[in-house]
């Protein structure tokens, strides 16, 4: 696995604050990086320090072993949270600006741009402003605009935010078509189910520095708390006081636990047996969203 | 530097393919063809009149009044009237007549009237006064046994004439004409940088306010982006500039025989001084340089137009200052507050060329104050780079200056390596 964007001990500090605090993290070629991390968890200060509009105080940035620097920006895609594009420019003006603007050709551009459009089915629009556009549409030419000239590393913030299951299926199928075709992708979004289908490796920042790191299989396995869920049709409330249960979540069948570790599981198990027929016992490994919340939790209290 | 001129060129192109540019250079365009034409325009509506006719009842021996009158009779015609003067005021009430003039002999034997007219503010009552008071003069002077050479003489003008001994000063013609152009220029200056600056200004907080910044910024470098914009508005300006220039050169030679009195006259077009054209060139560039900067900088730590507005009046203070200043100094272009605030470099653009155009001063206070505002606009340059690159990623409320303050320090956040 070669490893193409390598961030060393990076810290960045405004005045007093320390917004990223020595931040090692190694981006593999061709997989998707989930980056994840609450709200000012100092995750647009990283995409702002790989994409140089912000230099670490400390640390150092590399992109295939060099100094990462305002000439690489032809080889970065970046689909910023905040959405941003021109209001009154045409589509096909407006992405071909930005493409020139990584160094991309005009002919070059315009012929992507028509595959894109053809792709995602708004062909129609290429001629059209920016602001006639709805709020989805416009999200596919953002989308457009970071992958248009076929980077080498890419940086989606949010990328499926505002859009319907239909499109989130359509952009997730680009975006891992991206991937197969050797793309690296920095990932970053709220939905731990994205992450958790897309990613292999991730992260999650908590106040500058990173909580969870590694490949997804690894963590969860190493994350003790597991989840049962269990179907039965009588009163499941009494396992709420059973030792080892951190959580207990009622849910339509049944209920959903959380143990603190698997040796918990037979405990449970033998409380019910005694209450009665179970027609669903089940033990998982922990969601994302639970190693999130867990990890990344505290600062949403 | 490849990036540079893409950012250049698109905002070049933009502006100039822009509705709105195309408007306003039309509208100009017609202005100064209508100028041109102007003298011929008013002739048409006037000459097409035939002279008001006003009726004269005279009371005099003879009727030698209204003979001395028809006489030299200039802008109206004077018609004798028949009838009682209560007539002759009705006949003015139905507008057969313009007015009724009646005339009599004074005690003295001098010329008398009375002008009756529907209105007070009549434009011929003046002329007639005037016709009037030569015939008084030439019959009392007569009365005085003075003769008409004599007279004459009384009435030539004084010989006076005005000499600079400053080699620099200009000729009176010079300076009547040069007062018209410098008038023009400074207030051509003093409309682009207000026009161009705003430009920039809401440009550069249009694409933060579209949140386009952040893809532009992360695809090159900010700063080599806000010269890029500053120099490509100034270019659009420029272009506006020469389209004009252009549009006045082709007036002059197409009509340039025809070219007496009037606006034309008065602006010293036709025979301005080349010099005088190349410094206004030289301090539109400058003055545009100067304000574009401050505006460049101003305009990238807000987000929203209001608060350009906000922010930018200030400098658009300093600017209507500039101007309400030179045009005191059109007049007295040698006093001392015009000679020391064409030192000061937000003033020197209109100031400074205000005296180089009405007066002349010597190359050396010319070349002085180019060369303050030349190191003025490297220093705010180098300021509003520092602050663009801090203020293109703040999104806060308000255009207040402690936002600046703001930029600035983030800005020494983003490149602060060895703290």
């Amino acid at each position: 696995m070669k490893l193409v964007l390598q961030l060393k001990e990076v810290t960045k500090r405004f005045g007093s604050f320390t917004a990223v605090d020595q931040l090692t993290l190694s981006i593999p070629e061709g997989e998707m990086f989930g980056f994840l991390g609450s709200n000012g968890a100092g995750k647009t200060t990283t995409f702002r320090m790989i994409l140089n509009l912000l230099e670490s105080t400390d640390g150092e940035i590399t992109w295939r072993g060099k100094k990462i620097t305002y000439a690489d920006s032809d080889e970065i895609g970046y689909l910023p949270e905040e959405r941003g594009l021109y209001p009154k420019l045409s589509v096909k003006e407006q992405l071909v600006y930005l493409a020139k603007l990584r160094g991309m050709a005009k002919a070059d551009s315009v012929k992507a741009l028509k595959t894109w459009l053809e792709r995602f089915n708004i062909t129609e629009y290429e001629n059209k402003k920016v602001e006639e556009l709805s709020k989805g549409n416009q999200q596919k030419i953002q989308f457009i605009s970071a992958v248009l000239h076929n980077p080498r590393l890419l940086i989606l913030d949010e990328p499926f935010s505002g859009l319907d299951p239909v499109n989130v299926e359509m952009l997730k199928q680009a975006v891992i078509d991206l991937k197969n075709a050797g793309t690296s992708i920095i990932f970053s979004s709220h939905r731990m189910e994205h992450v958790e289908e897309l990613c292999r490796f991730l992260c999650i920042m908590k106040q500058g520095k990173p909580v969870v790191e590694g490949d997804l299989v690894e963590i969860k396995r190493s994350f003790r708390k597991k989840n049962i869920t269990i179907a039965a049709d009588y009163d499941l409330r009494f396992l709420k006081e059973t030792a080892g249960v951190i959580k207990y979540q009622e849910t339509q069948q049944g209920c959903r636990l959380q143990i603190a570790s698997a040796e918990d599981a037979p405990t449970v198990w033998k409380q019910l047996t005694d209450k009665g027929f179970v027609s669903k016992f089940e033990v998982e490994e922990p969601t994302l969203n639970d190693i999130f919340i867990e990890k990344a939790g505290e600062s949403y209290a | 530097m490849r990036k540079f001129w893409i950012v250049f060129s698109h905002t070049y192109l933009s502006r100039v393919k822009a509705k709105g540019f195309i408007i306003t250079s039309a509208i100009f365009l017609l202005l100064i063809c209508g100028l041109f034409y102007l003298p011929d325009i008013i002739e048409r509506f006037s000459g097409n009149d035939e002279d008001p006719v006003v009726a004269v009842i005279d009371e005099t021996e003879n009727e030698q009044l209204y003979e001395a009158l028809h006489a030299s009779a200039d802008g109206y015609q004077p018609e004798l009237f028949e009838g009682t003067e209560e007539a002759a005021k009705q006949a003015v009430e139905e507008e057969d007549y313009e007015g009724l003039l009646v005339l009599r002999q004074s005690e003295q034997n001098l010329p008398e009237a009375a002008f009756y007219s529907m209105q007070l503010t009549n434009e011929v009552s003046d002329d007639i006064e005037s016709q009037l008071q030569q015939v008084k003069v030439a019959q009392a002077a007569s009365q005085a046994g003075i003769d008409e050479a004599t007279i004459q003489e009384i009435y030539t003008p004084v010989s006076f004439e005005r000499e600079a001994l400053d080699e620099e000063a200009k000729t009176e013609e010079e300076l009547a004409g040069s007062q018209g152009l410098v008038y023009i220029l400074v207030f051509g200056l003093y409309m682009s940088v207000i026009i161009y600056g705003m430009m920039i200004a809401t440009d550069i907080s249009n694409e933060k306010s579209s949140r386009v910044m952040e893809i532009l910024i992360s695809s090159s470098s900010p700063v080599s982006q806000m010269f890029a914009k500053i120099l490509a508005i100034g270019l659009v300006g420029l272009t506006q500039v020469a389209l004009i220039a252009a549009a006045v050169y082709t007036m002059v030679q197409v009509r340039g025989s025809e070219l007496d009195g009037g606006f034309i006259e008065f602006a010293g077009i036709a025979n301005a001084s080349p010099i005088t054209l190349w410094f206004a060139l030289i301090f539109f560039i400058l003055g545009y340089f100067l304000y574009a900067t401050i505006c460049a900088g101003l305009g990238s730590v807000v987000s929203r137009m209001e608060d350009v507005q906000q922010l930018v009046s200030p400098v658009i203070f300093l600017v209507v200052a500039a101007f309400i200043l030179s045009m005191y100094g059109l007049g007295s272009p040698d006093s001392p507050v015009i000679v020391v605030t064409s030192y000061i470099p937000f003033f020197t653009p209109m100031i400074m060329f205000l005296r180089i155009g009405v007066l002349g001063v010597p190359a050396w206070e010319a070349a002085l104050g180019i060369a303050i505002l030349v190191a003025t606009i490297l220093v705010i340059a180098w300021i509003s780079a520092k602050v663009y690159r801090g203020g293109v990623l703040m999104y806060g409320k308000g255009g207040s200056f402690s936002q600046l303050k703001q930029a600035l320090k983030l800005s020494g956040d983003i490149k602060n390596k060895e703290k």
